[in-house]
């Protein structure tokens, strides 16, 4: 059997002595949309940080495709592979929506460092269908800065995919949407990534979300994992709706 | 050669419209002049009020050459790159006939600098700096002040004849400090017979940090002091030291200390029985002096600084140029300054034709309490002429022309 | 040196670390809470201490005079420091952080001249405290009681600011904005009104420090200036916003000092090493250690990297110049090569001096606009450059090697302060440029068999090709046009584009693979190597250079010039250039108070244009356009 695309490990991280991520192991397989679940503070975003390189791990190793990535930067991280969009929409301020792509795609094409031409002509055809495929396309020449929530967020995500990834981190992708665009948001991730073949592991707040897009769900409490399987499991799995669920639900 | 003629007809053409025209024969002779105004406020003002004391002088007798003087003052800011650029200002759209001012010794050498390469004359007033006469002397550049070197050669003598070994020296971190301590120790060697030696502390200038720098002199335990302190540096520095007792039993010598700017603030507080250069405006009673007061006291109703003797001075010793030269054209004014003798407070000073340094001098005495002031006691006037190395050991540093 | 005369220098040294911590402690107060960086601080401490002199004036040499004056000093300098915020930087706290340093600025010059008119030019002598005037013998020296009250008038403080911030309830709104601005306004409180108290309350504390130093320096128009950097030096080694922290940096570099000054001349295997004579720099050198361990400074936070700047000004939409703005560039450069023709040379030598500035400016426009990092020591590249240059040429080299070797120092240069300081990030960066242009300053300054010292180098002229005015007019038009056009080129590419991205959002362009920290090393490059070859132009122009060259008041200068221009708009550097050296020769020929007018004149465009000149225009042609 080939060895999974990301393959976590016994990965641990503590602050000030108190483990924010405890002994976890999970896998995630190309072409596989992974959720991973928890109430605040169980350590999804430490997860995420660990394995996008923002935080080095104590313990435990984080490899993808075979190679172990724990501990080294997050450039170095994204050069092998790894998009990533943040709670909070990544993006830069003070350039237009297609020159915020132009730049990611000449970061992937290792030329962010070139002086000879001008960037606002370098790939405008890639990043424009790379807009396209986010629905943004028409927003192409407006500041960033100006952008609506959601929109900020699409472009976050095509900046991510502007790294041909093999592996999308997205952190929250919908927080601080509408239900409606929520589930549109998700769905055109979801649909990106099934055609591309790229593996997508997520967090997210929004159940609906959760469980209408992934296609496993990993639910995380205190540090540790305490389920993992298929939505319509973990649904039903009566130790997550004890400690996460059940507010919810009852 | 083509050029030069074409420039002495063109100067005798404006000359001949000179006499003709009577409209002409009003127009002023422009002097350029630049200085640190708002950087050393503190001597300047005095100095500007002595400038404008001769002009006034010069211009009510007539003028000069039949014409009246007018000074053309430009604020430098005390940087040499913006004293370059009023400098060329006042040469290019002002047309002054010479340049003359100037107070920090970085800004008087860039000027003396761009005076060579404009080739204007420059007659720098204060600059201290041994440089501008010797090492980066030039053609165009006459220095009126004793300079850092003269004025300490007028006080190792006295400081030689106490015989102490152990000296203790304070100098402000730049190149008037560092000249000055360097002369002294070279001129104590060269005086006195048999060990001595030195300690040294160099303190930045303006941020002199006193506690420290006089308990750190007083630990060294030394005979005597020389310090080239001036200014707010000098000021801290007596007060920590009268506290800290660190002048009791020891002779102190203080380059430039006796000067008004620099002791009158000190008021009570003053130094007693310290050796220094200054100027004793209150008690020099050679008719050429008294005359200078009497006018300073009834123009300004306030008592002259050395600022005023040295700004007074200035333009004195430019009108005097210019009537020796009997023209405006630089290279005759340059050969006019060269051996020029004119009157200046101190009484007759001369520019060395040898390294265009003036034989201005500076009193030397002690300092005592008097009303509740600081004053200069027992002093002689030190003429600059006496307190200068050999010639050849001036030509041996001189560039060539 | 002796156990009892360095127990002695240690309370040298705590006596001037305790009033170096008064000044301190106000600033890194303002800082905390309104993030406004204070350059008039020093002017405050200065009206402190003159204050206070007039009311020993008035009142005698008594207790009333003396003690009454610290507290009059203390109360209407607070009340200087509300009016200074109240009636201007109230009006900017919108506008980019930096803007309110040149406002600031203005307000030094204006104080400088203000003081100068109400009490005159000579230094004035206050009378020792009150109480205080005697010696008591300790370590078998005679040791001032003053000394030893200031010991504990530092620790004083502390405490009571510490009381004040944690027992009370203005305590914990200003503690709220210190940790986080936004909590400000969901706790309910009237922002403009604490903004206003802390003002006040660090601007006493400024005048409470002037008055108690009168004691040991008489009142003088250089106290401002001699303070402010090292004031900035302790807050930032204390770490920004901590109380505590100032005063543990004030100790810190009150020891250092003493300690040199007690050490003396040490001789280490032949060398001469004169300590004392390291006081010139020592607060700088303690700053670079420092923070080259410590970015945050001894007790500073270190700052939330937020996902995108929050900074309105880094913001605003950047649009790449367009064929209007080349046309408009190439008709400036046709005029001004046209300038020779009308005769007034004098007019050459500014356009000369606006040219070189200009380079200077936007090389630090690309550094501090395009990649977000405020030089506070730019200088230090200008004067490398103008250095280098001297240097070569007085060593034989021909004009054109010599100005090739000023971009190449500081280069060198920019290359090894940049690896430091692209490591910090914010106002400890900016301060860490400041400690290397200090230490650049101090090595010319000292090293006369090299650099001339104090007096620097004469004698730097141009080749006789280009001995006329007008031929090097024409030069500099060339390279500076060249060198301004490739600057606005740079911030084009994608270098440009990722330097811009690295300043946007440094998490999002890590996440590209972006190495942010390498993208604006070579920021610091470029800027450097640009700025070396203004100062190079700048050396052949006037002939001469100095430590000046290289000077703190350099670095201001270049900070006010592209903030003036704006800090986003092309012609930015090249409209604050022409508005700073056209303001300063027009005023200072017209009035003797010229700082005053300029300072003035500066307020007024940092209050009109808060975006710049250069900012302004831009919108007014869109407005046009449209």
């Amino acid at each position: 059997m080939t060895e999974p695309l990301l393959a976590v490990t016994g990965l641990r991280k503590a602050f000030g002595g108190v483990a924010a991520v405890d002994d976890v192991s999970f896998s995630v397989a190309a072409g596989e949309i992974v959720a991973l679940i928890g109430p605040n503070g169980a350590g999804k975003s430490t997860c995420f940080n660990l394995i996008n390189g923002q935080l080095a791990p104590d313990a435990g190793s984080v490899r993808l495709g075979g190679t172990a990535i724990g501990g080294a930067a997050p450039r170095a991280i994204a050069r092998l592979g790894v998009g990533r969009t943040f709670q909070v929409a990544a993006t830069f301020a003070s350039m237009t929506v297609r020159e915020n792509v132009q730049l990611a795609l000449l970061a992937h094409a290792g030329a962010q460092h070139q002086i000879g031409r001008r960037a606002t002509t370098a790939l405008a055809a890639e990043a424009d269908a790379l807009l396209e495929q986010v629905r943004m396309a028409r927003f192409a020449d407006q500041g960033c800065a100006t952008l609506a929530y959601g929109d900020a967020k699409r472009v976050e995500l095509a900046l991510a995919l502007a790294n041909a990834p093999r592996l999308l981190l997205m952190d929250e992708p919908t927080a601080g949407m509408s239900p409606n665009s929520r589930n549109r948001m998700m769905q055109l991730a979801a649909d990106l990534a099934r055609q591309t073949r790229v593996a997508v592991l997520f967090t997210e707040h929004d159940m609906d979300v959760v469980f209408g897009h992934a296609d496993r769900v990993i639910v995380l409490d205190r540090g540790r994992i305490i389920a993992e399987g298929p939505p319509a499991a973990i649904r039903n799995e009566p130790r997550v709706r004890a400690v996460y669920l059940g507010d919810d639900e009852a | 050669m083509n050029r030069s003629l074409r420039l002495h007809l063109l100067a005798a053409v404006a000359a001949l419209a000179t006499v003709l025209s009577p409209a002409a024969a009003a127009q002023p002779i422009k002097l350029g002049e630049l200085n640190s105004y708002k950087t050393f406020p503190a001597f300047l003002e005095p100095y500007k009020k002595g400038m404008d004391l001769a002009l006034e002088e010069i211009n009510a007798a007539g003028g000069v050459l039949g014409r009246p003087l007018a000074i053309v003052s430009r604020d430098d800011n005390g940087s040499p790159g913006d004293a370059v650029r009023v400098a060329e200002e006042l040469v290019t759209r002002e047309k002054v006939v010479l340049l003359m001012g100037t107070f920090p010794s970085n800004v008087g050498l860039a000027v003396a600098d761009l005076a060579k390469q404009r080739k204007i004359l420059f007659l720098a007033a204060e600059p201290l700096t041994d440089k501008i006469v010797w090492e980066n002397g030039n053609r165009y550049t006459f220095r009126l002040r004793a300079s850092t070197y003269m004025q300490t050669a007028m006080l190792a003598p006295e400081a030689a004849k106490l015989g102490r070994k152990r000296w203790a020296i304070v100098y402000p971190n730049y190149e008037y400090g560092q000249a000055a301590t360097q002369a002294f120790k070279k001129q104590m060697m060269a005086l006195q017979t048999g060990g001595i030696e030195f300690v040294e502390q160099a303190v930045p200038l303006g941020k002199i940090d006193a506690g420290p720098v006089v308990q750190a002199l007083a630990d060294a335990r030394p005979d005597a002091i020389f310090s080239s302190l001036f200014g707010t540096d000098l000021a801290r520095f007596v007060r920590e030291g009268e506290l800290r007792g660190l002048f009791r039993d020891r002779p102190v010598f203080n380059l430039l200390g006796g000067e008004p700017e620099y002791l009158d603030p000190l008021k009570d507080e003053a130094p007693v029985g310290w050796w220094v250069t200054g100027y004793p405006w209150y008690a020099i009673d050679t008719p050429p002096h008294r005359r200078f007061r009497d006018a300073y006291q009834a123009r300004y109703k306030d008592y002259p600084r050395l600022g005023s003797v040295v700004g007074y001075s200035t333009v004195q010793a430019a009108a005097a140029a210019l009537r020796k030269a009997g023209s405006t054209d630089t290279e005759k004014l340059v050969a006019a300054m060269k051996g020029l003798a004119f009157d200046s407070p101190f009484g007759k000073v001369s520019f060395r034709a040898l390294d265009h340094q003036s034989t201005m001098g500076a009193y030397v005495g002690r300092t005592a309490l008097k009303d509740g002031k600081g004053v200069m006691v027992d002093w002689r006037y030190a003429d600059g002429k006496d307190h200068l190395p050999s010639d050849d050991a001036v030509k041996a540093m001189r560039p060539a022309d | 040196m002796t156990l009892a005369s360095l127990l002695a220098q240690l309370l040298n040294g705590l006596a001037g670390a305790s009033s170096l911590f008064l000044v301190a402690a106000g600033l890194t107060l303002i800082f905390g809470v309104s993030r406004v960086v204070n350059f008039a601080h020093g002017s405050l401490y200065m009206l402190g201490a003159y204050v206070a002199w007039t009311s020993v004036a008035w009142f005698g040499r008594g207790p009333v005079g003396f003690w009454g004056g610290v507290l009059l000093a203390t109360l209407v300098v607070a009340a200087i420091g509300a009016l200074v915020e109240s009636l201007l930087l109230r009006r900017i706290y919108a506008a980019p952080e930096l803007l309110q340093l040149a406002a600031t600025f203005g307000v030094v010059l204006i104080v400088r001249d203000l003081t100068l008119a109400t009490w005159g030019a000579e230094d004035l002598l206050g009378p020792r405290a009150a109480g205080f005037a005697g010696v008591v013998d300790l370590f078998g020296r005679a040791t001032p009681t003053y000394e030893l009250l200031l010991i504990v008038v530092g620790p004083l403080v502390l405490a009571g600011l510490w009381w004040l911030l944690v027992r009370t309830r203005f305590g914990v709104q200003i503690r709220a904005a210190t940790e986080n601005r936004a909590l400000v306004g969901a706790l309910g409180i009237n922002e403009a009104r604490l903004f206003t108290q802390v003002f006040a309350l660090g601007a006493g504390l400024a005048g409470l420090a002037g008055a108690l130093q009168l004691p040991r320096e008489p009142a003088n128009l250089g106290m401002d200036l001699a303070i402010i950097a090292e004031a900035f030096v302790v807050t930032v080694v204390g770490g920004l916003g901590s109380i505590t922290g100032a005063f543990l940096a004030a100790l810190l570099i009150g020891l250092v000092k003493a300690l040199c000054v007690v050490v003396g001349t040490v001789e280490f295997g032949g060398f001469a090493i004169a300590f004392p004579k390291l006081t010139l720099v020592a607060e700088f050198v303690v700053m670079a250690i420092v923070l080259a361990v410590r970015p945050y400074g001894l007790l500073g936070q270190p700052a939330v990297i937020p996902a995108t700047t929050p900074v309105a000004e880094f913001r605003a939409l950047i649009r790449p110049p367009g064929r209007r703005s080349l046309a408009a560039a190439l008709a400036l450069a046709a005029v001004a090569a046209l300038l020779p023709f009308t005769g007034d040379e004098y007019r050459l030598i500014l356009a000369t001096d606006i040219l070189v500035l200009a380079v200077f400016a936007a090389s630090l426009q690309f550094l501090m606009g395009g990649g977000g990092m405020a030089s506070f020591g730019h200088a230090a590249y200008f004067g490398l450059g103008a250095y280098g240059a001297a240097l070569a040429f007085k060593h034989g080299a021909p004009m054109a090697f010599a100005l090739a070797a000023a971009p190449a120092a500081a280069l060198v240069g920019a290359v090894i302060f940049g690896w430091f300081c692209v490591r910090l990030s914010g106002v400890y960066l900016a301060m860490l440029t400041l400690a290397f242009a200090q230490i650049v300053w101090s090595i010319a300054f000292q090293w006369d068999a090299v650099t001339g010292g104090s007096n620097g180098l004469v004698g730097i002229w141009p080749a006789p090709l280009l001995a006329d005015k007008r031929d090097y007019f024409w030069f500099v038009l060339t390279l500076a046009g060249a060198a301004l056009a490739a600057i606005a080129w740079l911030a084009q590419t994608p270098l440009g584009y990722a330097l811009r991205g690295s300043r946007d959002s440094a998490l999002r362009a890590e996440a590209l693979g972006i190495d942010v920290r390498r993208t604006q090393w070579m920021a610091f490059a470029i800027a450097g190597t640009f700025a070396g070859l203004a100062g190079g132009l700048h050396v052949f122009s006037k002939g001469s250079l100095s430590p000046e060259t290289l000077a703190i008041p350099r670095s201001v200068d270049a900070l006010v010039m592209v903030l003036l221009g704006g800090l986003n708009a092309i012609a930015g550097p090249l409209l604050g250039a022409a508005a700073f050296t056209l303001l300063q020769d027009g005023l200072a020929r017209a009035t003797d108070y010229w700082r005053a007018v300029l300072g003035a004149a500066i307020l007024l465009i940092v209050l009109l244009a808060p975006m710049g000149i250069g900012g302004a225009l831009q919108r007014l042609f869109a407005r046009g356009a449209r």
